[in-house]
């Protein structure tokens, strides 16, 4: 516990993170110490090459895309609070935590608000986000093509690629204007078990 | 239309009810006089044969004995079918009472006729029950187990199956024997182990009974899985619980030793028994894989491994359930790439078949049995051990929940837990075990009438009630849902990324082991087990294509295609590695007349169907044929004639030469053509800028548009929305251009549709 607490001492505005986020001390501290181990010059800050040396997202499809969530657009570097506050998002959703209306919603709820101050995000709102490169609030069949092009690897042909793409959002698109907006996005995945799925059992 | 056509409805129904009676009537006093033809039967042949010098030629003959045991396997078969056909013809019946327990009602009646007659009614048999009934439901429900919940949940089905067995087998045995020691009971001569080796007996939910309940009442799949699941896997449990009670009551007495290899037992048996099936499973993976040149002995690959993973297991007392379901979860991705469309259709309906025949023939004997066995009754013992059965079901699943929601993410609610403790049904399994008791127990008689009585009681009573109960507690039903490439893109999407977080917290976690077993499948095991060059495809790919096919067969089954089309369809469609013969723009017209018609129809399709009772296929022909197409059926049938002669014509012309003018083409179809009619053919209107049905209508004749401006003739008539009408020409526009697209047939004309496939 001492140095649980030590390290706890460490962190500015440690009681306002772990509120916001709904982490208890021993994730703070994890995860201050992930950070550091990620933060080989000890700037206090983490870029894009950090995340980079990390082998497992160096392999991961879309380890680009994830590496670019934790930067919000135009910051070059991420710092503890917002690493923290983004992987907030993958906490298991608590319904049992009584809700303060005095306090902000916690990050991880899955209600969704459809246009996102940056960092207020649900669950699949993330998944949209790396989805939606251009943040134009839909997925277009061209960043559908990229996120299918990634995932598969080049083992398919473009054609494939184009019509599975077409297929995807003809399935999807409601409104028919040929993208998909988050609505038909979440709706498309309400069959999926997304709870279970989207939770990491290290970060609850 | 019927050939007897009765004045009121339901005649029908009821003449078929009693035919079907009247057979059943015939039919067993032929087989219970059987045993005693028999008795004169060799005697006599023998006599005639070596006493009688001259005897006229005989020309007619009967000589039963000859056929008899196939005869009497077959005659059991066919009743119990019919039977099984006749509950269907009475709706209302069907749908109150679980077929299960019609099932035993029949053959409670049987026997009671059959020892009337007074012959001595068959007893089911273990070594019939568990090396010919029991592994083909088992196979089927390992075949189609459902993977994914499966895996998700399987931390909780194993505590319900393990820890839950032993509960119940304890529970139960512990306080039947303190029962025992009340000397009113008049039972003191029962002893601890005995009474263990009823608790452990008895305590084992049923997969057949609760597959043969659940399939009828489509619960949500989390219980379902949940008490499916349990069922299966608690075969270890129990058969090693049965066997160490059964050599300690021998014994008489315990040790703890005995206690510790009883535990090892435990891990032995059923991890040996998974090893087996596996083992098994590869080997039949690994098969398949040659066999593109014998496409007709596929299925029987995958029935024999499956038996020999069984019958292995069994031989060495391991858990034969767990091996089948080991042997069928493993071979099934890798044996579903390799082999024909037809070979996994076969498959499917040949398990299905299998496991309904021995599912009925199970319930029947059952009823059977009870009248034929030895019964020793004392209502105390009987009803305390139904009551106890309840209890202790109940407790176990509530005290574990609580133990287990406090690990899963998504807890399982009181509703869940209702249903899964009330739907712990016991069945033949246990019956089967209780007869296997050697004679030497005293108590075999009374403990094989408290099984009955217990079987009995849930499946009738908790069987029957369930389905009300259900709708009364508004528990969650299983959601409809078409496989949906959205669904597994954005799964695939969410798996990547949550590796990646994984990843990024420095965690080694449930999604990196995942991810590693995947990339582990991918590079060397595919590689070994997967024919060709099909271990390369993605799994996205294969699922589309999978789609696609459906679709394209769905349509053709319909009859918006004609059967000609279909080799081309799947020949283009559906070989992505093979190069492609034709043009791209070809293509992409096949494909969105395909995706215009996904638009179009919306039909429901049942993913991953593990009913009993209905098979993916046959729902959809019902769905598409009756209830979609039936206004338009007719008229859809001869605008498809009318296109087969067109397309008859196309077929040898080139695709982009000018088509004759419509009065000339009407000339010269015109002798052959009654059924036209003036808005029918649709060659004079040009469209105008009517408002479309569907999006795709107006992709479509943009595309025309830029194409083909030199045939107008072709344009169907939009004229708007028209409800089904507009379905048809737009069906019609359809099959146009797809008979354009398919004129040139390319050189593999004749190869056979056999290619790969793969299944939901």
């Amino acid at each position: 516990m001492g140095s649980t607490n030590s390290t706890l001492s460490k962190i500015p505005n440690v009681e306002e993170l772990m509120q916001e986020t709904g982490f208890t001390p021993a994730h703070i501290v994890r995860l201050y110490d992930r950070f550091e181990a990620l933060d080989k010059e000890k700037t206090g800050h983490l870029r894009p090459q950090d995340f980079g040396a990390i082998n497992r997202l160096a392999m991961n499809p879309i380890g680009d895309r994830i590496i670019g969530a934790f930067f919000s657009p135009g910051q070059e570097t991420v710092d503890f609070h917002s690493f923290v506050r983004i992987l907030a998002h993958f906490r298991p959703a608590d319904k049992k935590r009584p809700k303060d209306p005095s306090m902000p919603e916690p990050v991880n709820s899955r209600t969704s608000k459809l246009k996102y101050p940056p960092l207020v995000f649900s669950l699949i709102s993330v998944a949209f986000q790396l989805y939606d490169q251009d943040k134009d609030g839909k997925i277009s069949r061209a960043e559908l093509l990229q996120v299918l092009r990634s995932m598969l690897e080049m083992q398919v042909t473009e054609e494939q690629l184009e019509s599975i793409a077409d297929r995807t959002i003809q399935e999807a698109d409601l409104d028919k204007d040929d993208a998909i907006s988050f609505e038909e996005f979440r709706k498309s995945l309400e069959k999926v078990n997304i709870d279970h799925k989207m939770s990491i059992r290290f970060l609850r | 239309m019927p050939a007897f056509s009765c004045a009121f409805p339901g005649c029908r129904r009821d003449l078929l009810v009693i035919v079907l009676v009247v057979f059943v009537g015939i039919g067993l006093p032929i087989e219970a006089s059987a045993p005693a033809y028999q008795s004169h039967g060799t005697e006599g042949s023998h006599l005639t044969n070596i006493t009688n010098t001259k005897k006229a030629f005989p020309v007619l003959a009967v000589n039963y004995e000859h056929v008899r045991k196939p005869f009497e396997i077959a005659l059991w078969i066919l009743l119990a079918l019919l039977m099984k056909l006749g509950f269907h013809l009475i709706p209302r019946l069907s749908a109150v009472v679980p077929e299960s327990c019609l099932l035993i009602v029949v053959g409670l009646l049987v026997g009671g006729l059959i020892k009337v007659i007074g012959e001595e009614p068959p007893v089911l048999d273990s070594q019939l029950f568990f090396l010919c009934l029991l592994p083909p439901i088992i196979l089927d429900a390992g075949y189609f187990l459902p993977i994914r919940p499966f895996t998700e949940n399987v931390g909780t089905i194993l505590v319900f199956a393990v820890i839950g067995t032993l509960w119940n087998a304890f529970f139960m045995g512990g306080l039947l024997y303190a029962l025992c020691q009340i000397e009113s009971v008049g039972l003191s001569g029962v002893d601890l182990l005995a009474c263990l080796l009823f608790g452990s007996i008895v305590s084992a939910v049923d997969p057949v009974a609760v597959l043969a309940v659940f399939e009828e009442i489509h619960i949500n799949e989390l219980v379902h899985i949940l008490v499916f699941g349990e069922s299966l896997l608690n075969d270890a449990v129990t058969v090693v619980l049965y066997n160490l009670f059964e050599e300690f009551s021998k014994v008489g007495t315990v040790t703890v030793l005995d206690v510790f290899l009883g535990v090892v037992c435990f891990f032995v048996v059923s991890l040996g028994g998974v090893l087996v099936g596996a083992i098994y499973g590869f080997l039949a993976a690994f098969t398949s894989r040659f066999t593109s040149h014998t496409r007709v002995i596929e299925p029987l690959f995958v029935f024999l491994y499956s038996y020999m993973a069984y019958l292995s297991s069994e031989m060495f007392h391991l858990s034969g359930i767990m091996a089948l379901i080991a042997c069928g979860v493993v071979m099934r991705p890798y044996v579903e790439a390799n082999i024909s469309h037809k070979s996994y259709t076969t498959i499917k309906y040949f398990l299905k078949m299998w496991s309904s025949v021995s599912e009925t023939l199970i319930f029947i004997f059952l009823g059977v049995s009870t009248v034929a066995g030895p019964h020793a009754w004392n209502w105390t013992f009987v009803i305390t051990t139904v009551i106890l059965c309840l209890v202790s079901r109940v407790l176990g699943v509530i005290g574990l929940t609580f133990i287990i929601n406090k690990f899963r993410i998504v807890k399982l609610t009181k509703k869940d837990q209702f249903i899964v403790a009330y739907g712990g049904l016991r069945g033949a399994i246990a019956f089967s075990l209780g007869y296997l008791l050697s004679n030497s127990h005293q108590m075999r008689n009374l403990f094989l009438t408290a099984i009955i009585t217990v079987i009995f009681f849930t499946v009738f009573v908790q069987g029957m009630t369930i389905r009300p109960l259900v709708e009364l507690l508004a528990v969650k039903k299983k959601k409809e849902s078409k496989p949906s490439i959205n669904e597994e893109i954005h799964t695939e999407f969410l798996d990547h990324l949550l590796t990646g977080v994984e990843g990024v917290c420095g965690h080694y976690g449930h999604y990196h082991w995942k991810e590693k077993l995947n990339r582990f499948n991918k590079t060397y095991v595919k590689r070994w087990l997967i024919a060709g060059e099909n271990f390369k495809e993605p799994e996205l790919i294969a699922f589309y294509r999978k789609m696609e096919l459906k679709q394209a067969i769905m349509m053709v089954e319909s009859g918006q295609l004609p059967s000609v089309l279909p080799s081309t369809i799947s020949m283009q469609n559906i070989q992505p590695r093979a190069i492609p013969r034709v043009s791209k723009k070809r293509e992409e017209e096949i494909r969105r007349i395909l995706r215009a018609n996904l638009q179009n129809n919306k039909q429901k399709m049942r993913s991953r169907s593990y009913s009993r009772h209905t098979l993916f296929d046959a729902d959809e022909e019902d769905n598409v044929s009756e209830v979609r197409l039936r206004k338009t059926k007719m008229e859809m049938e001869r605008r498809v004639s009318v296109m087969e002669r067109r397309m008859s014509h196309y077929l040898t012309v080139p695709a982009n030469r000018e088509s004759p003018r419509p009065g000339v083409r009407r000339v010269r179809f015109e002798s052959d053509n009654q059924v036209f009619s003036a808005d029918s053919f649709p060659t004079v209107h040009f469209e105008q800028p009517s408002p479309p049905s569907t999006p795709d209508a107006v992709s479509l004749e943009e595309e025309e548009e830029e194409e083909v401006p030199k045939r107008p003739s072709l344009k169907a008539d939009i004229e708007g929305p028209r409800g089904n009408a507009s379905d048809n020409h737009q069906g019609e526009l359809d099959y146009q251009r797809l008979a354009r697209c398919l004129s040139d047939p390319g050189p593999n004309k004749d190869k056979e549709d056999d290619d790969p496939f793969m299944s939901c």
